[in-house]
């Protein structure tokens, strides 16, 4: 591991000591940040992967009902009948904070004060396939909502998580290893430089001993 | 207050008007991509799109990906799953964990 290009005073080993010191509670903080987004993040995915298999299922259901609503009904027929829907839906999102990625929550709003009144036209002259073709789209609409919000949530996740994990990384293999090995570096100048003032200073004294008693020693 | 919308060609999404939901329907690639245009603006909290059309979308849905809203959300259309939205979440996971680990 490379060592930083510092000068190898002692002002630059404090600050050095102090980046570490950062460095480790950060690494710490984030480790834990990864950890509990992973677990949120896992249960997540099987609530999608769930939510969306019966999504899947339901939507093929009305798909089938569908199909034989136009073998029996003329398109104009069909047309007609769903020219004009009753219902309509909004949704109201909230943001909430989780671990500090921003995710969506829905609140559905129906316009009609029945959230069944969806059928747009009077029984008469439909087959009773549109009714079910329609109700069955009806009865996956909420895990639908859901769905949405689930996978957007998974996909804010997902990407925050990867960050995260980089950035875990980062300070585990690279930033603490270089600031370790750059104040293994200093110190060890710095002792060498204390040894040779040492042996500096005792060859000096040796010299003036001998200059002033013609002592050696 | 946002809308839902649902896009896609016209026999798979015509029943979801009845739901209440506003409905795109698209011939081609060319027309569902000016209607994205529509939905990047904000107003749509959900936007449902049949995989056959999204499969044609596939880089221009990447942009939405991390964005709050609109959630894009592939839906089997009236030909059958092409399973691309299971696909999708799996690419969730491996972006996550590094590989699909739940599968």
């Amino acid at each position: 591991m490379a060592v930083l290009n510092v000068n190898p005073t002692r002002m630059e080993l404090t600050n050095l000591k102090r980046k570490l010191l950062t460095a480790r509670r950060g690494h710490k903080l984030l480790k834990d940040k990864r950890d509990e987004l992973m677990r949120q993040f896992l249960d997540l995915v099987r609530e999608n992967k769930r939510l969306r298999a019966r999504v899947e299922e339901g939507i093929r259901d009305a798909n089938r009902h569908m199909a034989i609503a136009r073998s029996v009904m003329r398109d104009e027929e069909i047309d007609v009948a769903l020219m004009m829907p009753v219902q309509s839906v909004s949704v109201d999102i909230t943001e909430k904070n989780a671990m500090s990625v921003i995710i969506p929550e829905y609140k559905t709003f129906f316009r009609s004060a029945d959230e069944n009144d969806m059928y747009s036209y009077g029984y008469a002259f439909t087959s009773c396939d549109l009714d079910n073709a329609v109700k069955s789209l009806s009865d996956i609409m909420p895990d639908m909502i859901r769905l949405a919000e689930t996978e957007k949530t998974c996909q804010l996740m997902a990407s925050e998580i990867e960050k995260t994990r980089r950035r875990v990384n980062a300070l585990e293999h690279i930033m603490i290893p270089q600031y370790e090995e750059t104040i293994k570096y200093i110190t060890m100048k710095l002792d060498e430089n204390e040894r040779s003032t040492t042996t500096r200073l005792m060859k000096v004294k040796d010299m003036m001993l001998e200059k002033a008693h013609n002592y050696t020693a | 207050m946002y809308k839902i919308a649902v896009m896609g060609d016209r026999d798979s999404i015509y029943g979801f008007a009845a739901l209440g939901f506003e409905i795109f329907p698209v011939d081609s690639v060319e027309q569902a991509r000016k209607n994205l245009k529509t939905f990047a603006d904000g107003e749509y909290a959900a936007v449902y799109i049949t995989e056959a059309v999204a499969s044609g979308l596939s880089a221009e849905l990447e942009f939405f990906r991390e964005k709050m809203n609109p959630a894009i959300i592939p839906i089997p259309g009236i030909t059958g799953n092409t399973g691309i939205g299971m696909k999708n979440v799996s690419k969730s996971v491996e972006q996550a964990v590094g590989s699909d680990i739940i599968s």
